[in-house]
């Protein structure tokens, strides 16, 4: 499922003003008298790289909130959307934006250093996540009903580094309750991450600790209901943060790129709030689109 | 960070100047006299020097001696180059080349290449070549660059595995696929990037993928058919681990029933590691096989408390029916990545005044372990590095005394961090001489800091990791290539190398000892005083494992792969940016300056006397 190459083009809509610039060139190979040589200018493509196999943010039917949020930028650019697949994992940067395979990843942390990262589009939360129906109402990690649970978190790998969900558990001694759930997942199937999600209503979990937008796009597709509610507290000490920002990221060098894309962000807020609210993203609040950088900046560079 | 001029912290490692780190040799004692070390290779690895090269480490114990004596110290000067064969591939070659009668055999990263070139006047022709076409996708699930480190020859057939999870028999005569067995699923995060070792009529293999969670496991495929006789995993109960009651482990803390789900969180040894991607020896007398296991994953140590059973340990095993006889672990409840997969030298040593069947181990976590290989008890354990993070080895209970302040957790600083991930030494193979009684180990001399948090994102979900950074050890050196005497514990001569030595080694009866260097330098070194006698700059830099052979014409060769990557290459092979010091789990840190010295790029090379 992530072969690097499979490529799609989908057409975005043409803006105007690409029209214009052929009106104006034709009009000028036409005044030199090489009408013959016409030069078209190349069609211009937003070079997306994405995950094949991840909603609700990507996939390569298109179907995830990035995949409509690159059409709503590409409408805007008068360009037309095309995609380098590749699964989101470590070293996914190094093949893609780095290989200049592709020129934007839709959604990164806004303080990740492997890029440079655009104005926030959206700000969210890890959530807790548990079937309706149970007795208990699981509001925060110090709720004493979590140490009766079975908790299901994602794993990551060996990376020294985890989920924010798996720390504070283990820091206030919870192992033995605790499942972890690879995020990687078997890339076979659809959607691996979304397992965590099927666990909970299946019941072989009492209660998860998911990213917000993955909970809140597979949550209402269970077979029964389930219950979100945002974690708290917000940053665990001494650093540990459940809120993030999410940002789109380009090559560090691209702060012409990066600017565009700020502009289009800022000027089409509105939709894509609309667009975050049908998938069930989670707004924790609205992000501070003049943030520089925001709070999850640890300092030094990136991996 | 680089610490390119940290000071001078051992006696071993006096060479001025922090710039001048290679080739600098620094004699910590003189050479022993011979008649004190009273040690050999066991009857296995002497069996008389046919002049092939039909498994990677040369022979069952794995001493990758040769015992060719055209080439010896007094005119290895004269070396020439005499052939080369581009593979065409870019990633890092780890492999070693195979002689097989008038043919040599070479694996390549990914695709899996296999090349037979025809030794036959004039060499280098390539006779056939046969494409496995692995799955492009298996390229994202290798977590530190896509390398292969080489095949094994029995029977009429070339064996070796390819990145996503199939292991392959090829006719050696004409490149016919004789046989094709998938064992592993690349959409679970497995990639086997190891050396098979083929015993009687099985042939042995693991996986790789600790990083993504994967469960570790040894499978044995018979030989004639590829058909799976048995698989012993790493974790889990021990009807999965192949232990049952001739299981007789040494020490206390290794005895009990499922200790590989009891030294666990519940569940968590389903995704626990100890993947098997490094070597495997054999003892034909005791009809055992020994082979390491790899680091625990993918919880943090905080998250799994215990001893996490059986990861960075090595594992002895009957090779007919898998069955445990005894297992040992390097690094319990490891928090540093060190993997416990490095080869297993066997040798028959007199060590206070008896004689012992024993493994030779230059672990990971910096300690050359001296095991009885019959039992699995720890005889010594001496440091071969700097290490802060165990101050020796407990020969009571064989547990590494572990230095509480660099205990690491989640979002605590620790500094100073000896050795680094990639350990005291890696996968690089090192080689052993009977004639001197030294172990010739290529190895690193890192440490690393792990300084507060930084974002990171995977599958669409954002967390904060630790953000390590690696830099040189004392010295301000990265690698260093020690001559070992496993008698007496103690390095006998190192040289010193700017970069880490990720090479394998060869020695030969000529008391010539051959290793590769990343910044490009094909070295040979006499065996007793260290001495470089001679070396050759290739195109690209070496992480490959040379070998010795005698050619058709009866002459004697020296050949090794050229082309640098691996993890510690990856800052080149991978194309990553050297502006991020935490890059390749902050291995590039370490290497911002291996562009300076070399670019990517496959090669054969084979030298001779004139």
């Amino acid at each position: 499922m992530c072969s690097p190459c499979r490529e799609r083009r989908s057409v975005g809509v043409s803006g105007v003003l690409p029209l214009i610039l052929i009106l104006i060139l034709v009009l000028a190979a036409a005044a030199a008298g090489c009408a013959d040589e016409t030069p078209q200018p190349a069609a211009r493509e937003l070079r997306v790289c994405a995950d094949p196999n991840n909603l609700p943010f990507s996939n390569d039917r298109e179907q995830g909130f990035e995949n409509r949020l690159a059409d709503l930028v590409a409408e805007e650019m008068g360009a037309t959307v095309r995609y380098t697949w590749w699964a989101q994992r470590r070293g996914f940067i190094r093949n893609t934006l780095r290989s200049l395979a592709c020129d934007v990843v839709m959604g990164v942390p806004t303080s990740y250093e492997l890029v440079l990262a655009t104005r926030p589009y959206y700000r969210s939360t890890y959530v807790f996540l548990q079937r309706r129906e149970a007795a208990f109402r699981v509001r925060s990690f110090d709720d004493p009903v979590l140490r009766r649970l079975r908790i299901g978190v994602h794993v990551i790998g060996d990376d020294y580094a985890n989920p924010p969900p798996a720390h504070a558990l283990a820091s206030r001694g919870m192992i033995a309750n605790v499942s972890g759930y690879s995020i990687f997942g078997n890339y076979a199937e659809p959607d691996p991450p979304a397992r965590l999600v099927r666990a909970v209503a299946a019941g072989e979990i009492d209660v998860a600790v998911v990213w917000g937008p993955l909970a809140g796009y597979f949550a209402p597709r269970q077979h029964v209901p389930l219950e979100l509610t945002p974690v708290s507290p917000e940053i665990d000490l001494p650093f540990l943060p459940f809120v993030f920002d999410i940002s789109m990221g380009v090559r560090r060098e691209e702060e012409g790129l990066r600017d565009e894309l700020d502009a289009i962000l800022e000027r089409r807020a509105g939709d894509i709030r609309s667009l975050l609210r049908e998938f069930g993203v989670p707004e924790h609040s609205p992000p501070d689109f003049n943030a520089q950088a925001n709070h999850l900046d640890a300092g030094g560079a990136g991996r | 960070m680089r610490r390119l001029c940290a000071p001078l912290l051992t006696a071993a490692l006096l060479a001025p100047g922090c710039e001048r780190a290679a080739d600098e040799r620094a004699v910590a004692s003189p050479p022993a006299a011979p008649s004190e070390r009273a040690s050999s290779a066991p009857a296995g690895a002497q069996a008389g020097d046919d002049g092939q090269w039909l498994m990677p480490a040369k022979n069952y114990a794995s001493t990758r001696f040769s015992e060719l004596t055209e080439i010896d110290a007094t005119n290895v000067g004269r070396l020439r180059h005499v052939w080369s064969f581009s593979t065409g591939v870019l990633h890092g070659h780890e492999a070693a080349p195979l002689v097989v009668g008038d043919t040599m055999y070479i694996v390549t990263p990914y695709p899996n290449f296999l090349y037979a070139l025809d030794l036959s006047d004039p060499p280098g022709r390539v006779k056939w070549k046969y494409e496995p076409q692995p799955i492009r996708a298996a390229q994202g699930v290798a977590c530190c660059d896509v390398v292969n480190r080489g095949a094994a020859y029995a029977d009429g057939k070339v064996v070796y595995n390819t990145l996503d999870n199939h292991t392959v028999a090829v006719d050696a005569r004409d490149g016919r696929e004789v046989w094709k067995t998938k064992l592993g699923d690349i959409n679970r995060g497995e990639s086997m990037t190891m050396a098979p070792l083929i015993v009687k009529d099985k042939v042995l293999v693991g996986n790789s993928g600790g990083e993504f969670g994967v469960r570790g496991w040894l499978t044995a495929l018979r030989l004639a058919d590829g058909g799976i006789a048995w698989r012993a995993y790493s974790t889990g109960p021990d009807s999965d681990v192949l232990i049952g009651e001739d299981f007789e482990p040494f020490y206390e803390q290794d005895r009990g029933k499922d200790l590989g789900v009891t030294t666990w969180p519940p569940d968590a040894w389903k995704i626990g590691g100890g993947t098997v991607w490094g070597w495997i020896s054999y003892d034909a007398e005791l009809d055992l096989i020994y082979y390491g296991t790899g680091n625990p994953g993918p919880w943090n140590p905080e998250q799994r408390p215990g001893d996490n059973k059986w990861t960075a340990g090595v594992f002895a095993r009957n090779p007919d029916t898998g069955r445990a006889r005894w297992a040992y672990q390097w690094s319990p409840h490891d928090q540093y990545d060190y993997d416990g997969v490095n080869e297993n030298v066997l040798l028959d040593l007199t060590i206070e005044g008896r004689e012992r069947r024993v493994l030779v181990r230059p672990e990971r976590n910096g300690f050359v372990y001296v095991l009885d290989r019959t039992t699995g008890e720890v005889l010594s354990a001496d440091a071969f590095v700097h290490t802060t993070a165990a101050t020796g080895v407990d020969l009571e209970t064989g547990r590494p005394i572990e230095v509480p302040e660099k205990k690491t957790g989640f979002g605590r600083v620790v500094r100073e961090i000896c050795p680094a991930a990639p350990g005291g030494k890696d996968w690089q193979p090192s080689a052993y001489s009977p004639r001197t009684g030294l172990l010739y180990i290529p190895h690193n001399n890192l440490c690393m800091d792990m300084e507060g948090l930084e974002a990171n994102y995977v599958a669409g979900t954002p967390f904060v990791g630790a953000r390590v950074v690696m830099y040189a050890g004392p010295g301000g050196h990265r690698g260093e290539f020690t001559a070992w005497d496993p008698v007496n514990g103690r390095a006998v001569w190192k040289i010193r190398e700017r970069f880490p030595a990720w090479s394998g080694a060869v020695v030969t009866a000529g008391n010539v000892v051959f290793y590769g260097t990343m910044d490009r330098w094909f070295k040979a070194v006499h065996a007793e005083t260290g001495e470089v006698l001679w070396q050759y700059q290739l195109g690209s830099g070496i992480v490959g494992q040379p070998i010795s052979y005698r050619g058709p014409d009866g002459r004697q060769y020296i050949a090794v792969l050229s082309g640098v990557g691996g993890w510690s290459g990856a800052v080149v092979s991978g194309q990553l940016d050297v502006r991020d010091p935490t890059a390749a789990l902050g291995f590039v840190g370490a290497m911002t300056d291996l562009p300076d010295y070399t670019a990517a790029g496959g090669e054969l090379h084979v030298f001779a006397l004139p």
